[in-house]
C-alpha cells in the first residue's frame, strides 16, 4: 500500500497517558495553523477558500461540502452566531469521534477555533454522546488546558479574536445526533428535530445563525490550513478529499478505527482489520453505519472506500462505520435488531416514522420467530416506501433503507424463514 | 434539596450558557441530581425546575425523553449492556445472557438484595470494544467476556 499521512490520529499514542495533553499536541505542530492565521492576519475569506479547495465533506454522514456550508453563515450579522460540534456519535457501528476526543482532543479545539475565526463566531458548543462519560471529562479537561494557555477566551494569543468553547453532554437519545434535534437538546428541551429549511445557518441555536459540523470534520481543518487544501485533496480523490477514519466492527480479527485515504479499496481496509474472524467468508457488509443499505460481500470486495464509489455500489459511506458480517450471520435476526433500534429511538413526531418503525419491527420480529406470512416481504417494502421521504428528519429513511436493502439482497433467506419457520444458517 | 456540592456543579453548568438561557443546563442538572439521589423523584425534578426557572412539566419532559435518567429507584448498580447489532456480532448477547444468569434477573429487573439492576442499552459508540456495558451511566467496561463479568460483579459485590 502507498504511504499516506495520518491527519486525525497522527502521533497519537493511547498507551501514553499524557500523549493527549496540550504540550504534546503542540509538539506535533498543534495550534500552528491557528497561530499562523492570527500572526499573518489571514483573512476569513482566504481560510474559507482553502477549506473549499480541500473538498472536505461532512464526516457526520451526509457528506455535505464543508466549505460551502460555512459560506452560508451571514457575514454582516449583528448579534451572536454559534458553531456547534456534533459529537453525539450514536449510529450503531460508529466509534471514531470518541477516539479523536479521547486521544487527540486539542485537534478538535483547534479546528473549531479556525472555524469560528472564519465565520466570525464567538461561542461554540461541543455536544457529546452521554454514554462516553470519560470522554466528556477528557474534553472538559482539554478545554481548561486550552483556556489556561490562551487558546480559548478573550483576545486569543493577544489578537482581536475571541472564542469561548463549552462541552454539553447528551443523556441517551440517538435522535439528538440529528442536527436540529441536537440544537433543541442544547436549548434544554426534548430532542425533537425541526423542519428544514430553514437550515441552521439561518435559524439555529437560540434562533441565531449556527453552523454544525461533525467532530471529525472540524478535526480535519488544522491540517488543511497547515498544508493547503490542494494537498488534502491530493490524498483522496477528486470530490473526496483527504483521509477518513473507518470504524470496523463485527466479524473481523482486529476491530477498531483505521484512518485511510478516501478511495482505498475495501479489501485493504479489511486486511488492516485483521481479516475475517476464523477465516470465514464475508457475507454482507454495512459500509456506513446501521442506517445505510447493506451490500453483499462480493460487491463490497470490489468497492473503494469513498463517497462516490460506495454510492455507485448501491449504499452510502455515511459515518464510516463498517459492519462486517460473515456467513454464519442470520440476516433476519440482524435486521430485527436494527429495526428494534429505530422503533425504540423514533422521537414520535411524525406518524409515518412513529407508526411505521413499529410495524417494521413487529413484522420482522414475527418472521424471525417463525410466524411470518407469505405476504410479509411485500408488506415490508410497502411500509418502507411509505416512510421514506415523508418525515421531518432522516431517521425515517434510516429505518426504511436497511429493510429494503436486506430484502433486496437476501430475499431467499427471508423467504426461507417464512416458509420453513427456521433459520437457513 | 440538593447538596452544596451538587449546586456548585450545576452553577458551573449554568455559566456555560447565555444568561437568559438557564434552561440549557437542565440535562446536566438532572444528571447531577441523579448522581446524588440515585433517581429522579418528582420533588427532585421540581427542585431542579425551580432552580432553573423552568415550569416543572418542561423538566419532566426532558427527564422522560432521555433514557439514561432513572425515573424510579434502581439497584445500587445499574448495569446497561449493549445488544445492538455491531456488539451482538461480537458477543453482546452472550454478555447479556451471562449477566442474567449470574444475577438471576431479566432486563429491567432488580436483584432482591437491591444491589443490581439490569438494562438493555443501545449503541454506546464503543462497538470495537464489544461486549460493552455501562455501570451507573458513567463507567464503561469493555471486552466483557464471562471472566471479565465475573471480575466486575465480584468487585461491585464487595
Ligand atoms: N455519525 C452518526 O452517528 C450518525 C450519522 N448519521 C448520518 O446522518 C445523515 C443524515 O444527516 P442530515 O443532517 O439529515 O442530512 P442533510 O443532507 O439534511 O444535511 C447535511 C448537512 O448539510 C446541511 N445542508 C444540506 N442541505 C443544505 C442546504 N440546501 N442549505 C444549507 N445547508 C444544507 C445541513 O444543515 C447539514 O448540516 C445520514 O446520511 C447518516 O449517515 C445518521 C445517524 C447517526
Ligand atoms: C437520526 C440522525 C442521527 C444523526 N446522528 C449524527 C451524529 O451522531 N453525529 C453527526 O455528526 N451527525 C449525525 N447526523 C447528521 C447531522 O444531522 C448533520 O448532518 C451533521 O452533524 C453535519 O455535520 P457534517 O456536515 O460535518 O457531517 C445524524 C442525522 C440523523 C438523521
Ligand atoms: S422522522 Fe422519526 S425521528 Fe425524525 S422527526 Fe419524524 S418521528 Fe422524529
Ligand atoms: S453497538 Fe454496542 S457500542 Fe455500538
Amino acid at each position: 500500500m502507498k504511504s499516506f499521512p495520518q491527519i486525525l490520529l497522527a502521533g497519537v499514542d493511547p498507551s501514553d497517558p499524557d500523549n493527549w495533553r496540550l504540550k504534546n499536541y503542540e509538539k506535533r505542530e498543534g495550534y500552528l495553523a491557528l497561530k499562523t492565521i492570527l500572526r499573518e492576519k489571514t483573512s476569513p475569506d482566504e481560510v474559507l477558500e482553502e477549506v473549499k479547495k480541500s473538498a472536505l465533506r461532512g464526516r457526520g454522514g451526509a457528506g455535505f461540502p464543508t466549505g460551502l456550508k460555512w459560506s452560508f453563515m451571514p457575514k454582516q450579522y449583528e448579534g451572536e452566531k454559534y458553531i456547534v460540534c456534533n459529537s453525539d456519535e450514536g449510529e450503531p457501528g460508529t466509534f471514531k469521534d470518541r477516539d479523536i476526543m479521547q486521544h487527540n482532543p486539542h485537534i478538535l479545539i483547534e479546528g473549531m477555533l479556525i472555524a469560528a475565526y472564519t465565520m466570525g463566531v464567538k461561542t461554540g458548543y461541543n455536544y457529546i454522546h452521554g454514554e462516553i462519560w470519560k470522554t466528556y471529562e477528557r474534553m472538559e479537561e482539554a478545554v481548561e488546558e486550552a483556556r489556561a494557555a490562551g487558546y480559548l477566551g478573550d483576545h486569543i494569543l493577544g489578537s482581536s479574536f475571541s472564542f469561548q468553547l463549552h462541552n454539553h453532554h447528551g443523556y441517551g437519545a440517538y435522535i439528538c445526533g440529528e442536527e436540529t434535534a441536537l440544537l433543541e437538546s442544547i436549548e434544554g428541551k426534548k430532542g425533537q428535530p425541526r423542519f428544514k429549511p430553514p437550515f441552521p445557518a439561518n435559524y439555529g441555536l437560540y434562533g441565531k445563525p449556527t453552523t454544525i459540523n461533525n467532530t471529525e470534520t472540524f478535526a480535519s481543518v488544522p491540517w488543511i490550513l497547515r498544508n493547503g487544501g490542494e494537498q488534502y485533496l491530493q490524498i483522496g480523490k477528486p470530490n473526496n478529499g483527504g483521509t477518513k477514519i473507518f470504524s470496523v466492527s463485527g466479524h473481523v480479527n482486529n476491530p477498531g478505527n483505521f484512518e485511510i485515504p478516501l478511495g482505498t479499496p475495501f479489501a485493504e481496509l479489511l486486511e488492516m482489520a485483521g481479516g475475517m474472524r476464523g477465516g470465514k467468508k464475508l457475507k454482507g457488509c454495512i459500509p456506513g453505519g446501521s442506517s445505510m443499505p447493506v451490500l453483499p460481500g462480493d460487491v463490497m470486495m470490489k468497492t473503494d472506500m469513498d463517497y462516490d464509489s460506495i454510492a455507485k455500489a448501491g449504499s452510502m459511506l455515511g459515518s464510516g462505520a463498517v459492519i462486517i458480517m460473515d456467513e454464519t450471520t442470520c440476516m433476519v435476526k440482524a435486521l430485527e435488531r436494527l429495526s428494534y433500534f429505530y422503533y425504540e429511538e423514533s422521537c414520535g413526531q411524525c406518524t409515518p416514522c412513529r407508526e411505521g418503525t413499529g410495524w417494521l419491527y413487529r413484522i420482522i420480529n414475527r418472521i424471525e420467530n417463525g410466524k411470518g406470512r407469505e405476504e410479509d416481504l411485500d408488506l415490508l417494502d410497502n411500509i418502507a416506501d411509505n416512510i421514506q421521504g415523508r418525515t421531518i428528519c432522516a431517521l425515517g429513511d434510516a429505518a426504511a433503507m436497511p429493510v429494503r436493502a436486506m430484502i433486496q439482497h437476501f430475499r431467499d433467506e427471508f423467504a426461507y424463514h417464512i416458509e420453513h419457520k427456521k433459520c437457513m444458517v | 434539596m440538593l447538596s452544596i456540592e451538587s449546586l456548585k456543579k450545576i452553577d458551573r453548568e449554568i455559566a456555560k450558557y447565555p444568561v437568559d438561557q438557564k434552561q440549557s443546563a437542565v440535562m446536566s442538572a438532572l444528571a447531577i441530581a441523579q448522581d446524588e439521589k440515585g433517581w429522579l423523584a418528582n420533588e427532585t425534578m421540581d427542585f431542579v425546575a425551580d432552580y432553573l426557572d423552568m415550569p416543572p412539566i418542561a423538566v419532566y419532559e426532558v427527564a422522560t425523553f432521555y433514557n439514561m435518567y432513572n425515573l424510579e429507584p434502581t439497584g445500587q448498580y445499574k448495569i446497561t449492556v449493549c445488544t445492538n447489532l455491531p456488539c451482538a456480532l461480537s458477543g453482546g448477547n452472550d454478555a447479556a445472557a451471562y449477566l442474567k444468569e449470574r444475577l438471576g434477573i431479566g432486563f429491567n429487573q432488580t436483584t432482591v438484595d437491591g444491589k443490581f439492576t439490569l438494562r438493555e442499552g443501545e449503541c454506546m459508540g464503543a462497538c470495537g470494544d464489544a461486549p460493552v456495558l455501562l455501570v451507573n451511566n458513567k463507567r464503561m467496561c469493555s471486552f466483557m467476556s464471562n471472566e471479565m463479568v465475573d471480575k466486575l460483579l465480584e468487585e461491585l459485590s464487595k
